[in-house]
């Protein structure tokens, strides 16, 4: 088995256990730090599966998907300053 | 040689991404939480970069020409993640402290009152 599949695998159960934040956080930014922290969890497991695999495109989906998700963490954060966006 | 220091990279990376979910867990408050999973990921996510760097570099180096590709990417898609995560983090917990919520245990709010 690759090396990197078995960090992949690794990855996977960072990711689960960040989800139970996700589920049961108390407040609102609760569940917005959880949302953050599985963003970039997944952006390593996508470079970590291009690698793996030796497919250039994943790592270039991997690029889009970080700025998007760096957008939509603004998105939330400017709803709950309550600021016109 | 080569696999050892990807081994050494990769290991750093995958314990500090589990720390991070360990401290989302276990920590009490949004603003200790913020400093467990945005710190921690980001120092991981950038030694699994610098494996995949390595990585390929050591296939172009083989003899493989087209596996550099994945080395320029892997330096764009770490330079991503260096700019956009610890921004995101300062926006979350600027929307935190404005929407009320108070750090757990805390004695003195310095901005208290202020815009």
């Amino acid at each position: 088995m690759n090396v990197f599949m078995l960090s992949l695998v690794m990855l996977f159960i960072s990711i689960a256990i960040a989800m139970v934040r996700v589920l049961l956080g108390p407040t609102i930014p609760d569940r917005v730090v959880g949302l953050d922290t599985i963003n970039t969890l997944v952006i390593a497991g996508m470079i970590l599966f291009g690698v793996a695999t030796e497919e250039v495109i994943y790592i270039d989906v991997a690029i889009v998907y970080a700025l998007l998700s760096y957008i939509t963490t603004l998105f939330i954060a400017k709803y709950l300053e309550g600021g016109k966006i | 040689m080569i696999w050892e220091i990807i081994y050494i990279f990769l290991a750093i990376g995958i314990i500090f991404n589990l720390l991070a979910s360990i401290g989302l867990i276990r920590f009490p408050d949004v603003y200790t939480r913020l400093h467990a999973g945005t710190k921690c990921t980001t120092f991981g996510s950038i030694f699994i970069c610098l494996a995949a760097i390595v990585y390929g570099l050591w296939k172009w180096y083989n003899g493989y020409a087209s596996m550099i590709i994945i080395s320029i990417h892997s330096f764009f898609a770490l330079i991503a993640i260096l700019l956009t995560n610890p921004t995101g983090a300062h926006a979350i917990a600027r929307a935190a402290h404005k929407s009320g919520v108070k750090p757990k245990k805390a004695v003195v709010d310095d901005l208290e009152g202020k815009k």
